[in-house]
C-alpha cells in the first residue's frame, strides 16, 4: 500500500506540482492538500493520519515558526518535511525530519521523503494488544493530568513520541478521554488514587 | 392525505398500522412513548392514533424513519411537510427522557455493578459517570436555552438575529467519547469481583443510551437544522 502524504502549502502550483511528482513515481499518494492550518483543515489532518506531511514553513507566522514541528505533532504523528524556495533560517529547519527545495528534481523529492520516514523511526509503532511498559508509564502521566509537553520533558522524549504513545494506548484500550484513561489506570492498579486527587 | 411514491413513503406511511410500524425496530417504542402516545392502540393506523393524541403524523413518521433506518437522510419534500414545533417538542421530551429515565436506569445499574469493588475504584468510576452526566446536561441546557428558543423565534419571524442555526455547533464529540469510554471500561476492565449479570445490565443501558443518542443527533442535524435554515433564509 502506498504511503499517504499530506501537503500544507499556500501555493496551488507547488501543491499540484508535488502531487504530480508523487503520482508519477508511485510509492506515495497525496491524501490531502491544505493552504494553511486553519479550522477544519486541522480536523482533516487529524482524521487522515498521514505517513508524511510536507509543509511550507511560511504558513506559520514569525513567532510560532520555531515551534512549527511541535504544533504539527499535536495533530499528526507523521514524518514532517519542510519545503522552502529560497534562503531560510537554517536553525528553524532543524526541527523538521527533512527539507525539500523547490528546485529538487522528482527523484530527489522521493529520496528525501523516504529518508525522512526512516529517520522518523523514533515514533514507536507499537504492535500487539497489551500495553508495553513504556506505554504504561506514559498512561500514568496522562492519568495524573500531565500535558503532552510536560510528559515529553519529564520522560526526555519528543512531544510527537508522546502523542504516538497516546494514540497506541487509545487504540489498545479503546479508551479515548483522559478521565477514562484515569479510571483504566486505577482499575489496573497502575496508579494510586492519592496521586490523582 | 395523498401518498408519495418513493419507496420510503411506501414503507412508512400514515395509513400503516401503528403495530406494524413499532414492530420494525425496538427503538421506535422510545419515540412513541416520548411523544406521549399510549400503548393499547390495537389495529389502528398511525394517522388515526397521531390525530387522537395531538401529534402530527408527518413529523412523527419522519422521526420514526431516522430511528428505523440507519443512514436515513430526510428528503426536502418531507422536511417541508414536517412541523418544526413538533420536532422541538420531541427533542425536549427526549432530553427529559435521557436525564430523568435513561441516565437514572444506567446510574442504578452502575451502582449495583460497582457495589463489590474497593472504595477507591467505586469513587473513581462514579466520578467518571457523574462528569459524563454533567456534560450531557450542560449540552442539553445549551440547546434548550439557546438553540430551541432561536428556532421558535424564527418560526414566529421574531428572531433578533443574534444567533443563527449555522452557529449551532453540533459538538457532541466529547460526550459521545465519554460514553464510549464507559462502555469499554465496563465491558473490558471491571474487577473480577463484579457480578456478570450486573455487567451485562450496565452494558445494556449504556448501549441503548448510546444508540438512542446517535439517532437523537441525527434528528437535530438532519431535521432541525435544515428546517430552521430554510426558515431563516425566507425570513
Amino acid at each position: 500500500m502506498s504511503k499517504r502524504v499530506f501537503i500544507i502549502v499556500p501555493s496551488t502550483i507547488v501543491a499540484r506540482g508535488l502531487e504530480q511528482i508523487f503520482h508519477d513515481l508511485g510509492e506515495f499518494e497525496v491524501g490531502g492538500i491544505l493552504s494553511d492550518l486553519s479550522g477544519s483543515g486541522v480536523v482533516q489532518l487529524r482524521n487522515m493520519d498521514p505517513d508524511v506531511v510536507i509543509v511550507d514553513p511560511s504558513i506559520f507566522d514569525h513567532s510560532s515558526r520555531g515551534n512549527a514541528r511541535v504544533t504539527l505533532a499535536e495533530y499528526t504523528s507523521a514524518a514532517v518535511l519542510a519545503i522552502v524556495g529560497s534562503l531560510w533560517d537554517e536553525e528553524s529547519l532543524k526541527q523538521y525530519d527533512g527539507v525539500l527545495s523547490l528546485y529538487d528534481v522528482p527523484t530527489t523529492v522521493i529520496r528525501k521523503v523516504r529518508a525522512a520516514l526512516e529517520g522518523h523511526g523514533d515514533a514507536p509503532r507499537s504492535e500487539g494488544e497489551e500495553l508495553s511498559a513504556r506505554e504504561k508509564e506514559i498512561l500514568v502521566c496522562v492519568a495524573k493530568g500531565m500535558l503532552n509537553k510536560e510528559i515529553a520533558d519529564q520522560e526526555n522524549i519528543s512531544i510527537y513520541t508522546v502523542i504516538t504513545h497516546r494514540k497506541n494506548i487509545t487504540r489498545k484500550t479503546g479508551i479515548k478521554t483522559v478521565a477514562g484513561l484515569t479510571v483504566y489506570a486505577l482499575l489496573n492498579n497502575l496508579i494510586d488514587i492519592n496521586t490523582i486527587e | 392525505m395523498k401518498m408519495g411514491t418513493s419507496t420510503e413513503r411506501r414503507l412508512l406511511s400514515p395509513s400503516m398500522k401503528m403495530a406494524d410500524l413499532m414492530n420494525l425496530r425496538f427503538s421506535l417504542l422510545g419515540v412513541l412513548t416520548r411523544m406521549g402516545i399510549p400503548f393499547g392502540f390495537g389495529d389502528e393506523t398511525v394517522e388515526e392514533i397521531c390525530h387522537r393524541h395531538g401529534a402530527d403524523p408527518d413529523t412523527f413518521l419522519l422521526i420514526c424513519s431516522v430511528y428505523a433506518f440507519d443512514g436515513y437522510i430526510p428528503t426536502k419534500e418531507r422536511l417541508e411537510k414536517a412541523d418544526l414545533k413538533e420536532v422541538l417538542r420531541y427533542l425536549r421530551l427526549s432530553h427529559a427522557y435521557y436525564m430523568d429515565v435513561a441516565l437514572k436506569e444506567l446510574a442504578t445499574a452502575l451502582e449495583n455493578l460497582i457495589e463489590p469493588c474497593g472504595e477507591n475504584q467505586k469513587r473513581i468510576i462514579w466520578k467518571f459517570f457523574s462528569e459524563y452526566k454533567d456534560e450531557l446536561a450542560k449540552h442539553f441546557e445549551y440547546e434548550e436555552k439557546t438553540v430551541f428558543p432561536h428556532a421558535e423565534a424564527v418560526l414566529r419571524k421574531g428572531s433578533d438575529r443574534t444567533f443563527t442555526i449555522g452557529e449551532y455547533e453540533e459538538n457532541h464529540s466529547n460526550v459521545e467519547e465519554k460514553l464510549e469510554d464507559l462502555k469499554n471500561l465496563v465491558m473490558k476492565y471491571m474487577p473480577a469481583v463484579c457480578d456478570q449479570q450486573d455487567i451485562f445490565k450496565a452494558l445494556f443501558y449504556v448501549f441503548s443510551l448510546e444508540t438512542d443518542l446517535e439517532k437523537h443527533t441525527v434528528v437535530e442535524n438532519d431535521i432541525l437544522v435544515p428546517i430552521v435554515n430554510r426558515l431563516e433564509n425566507h425570513e
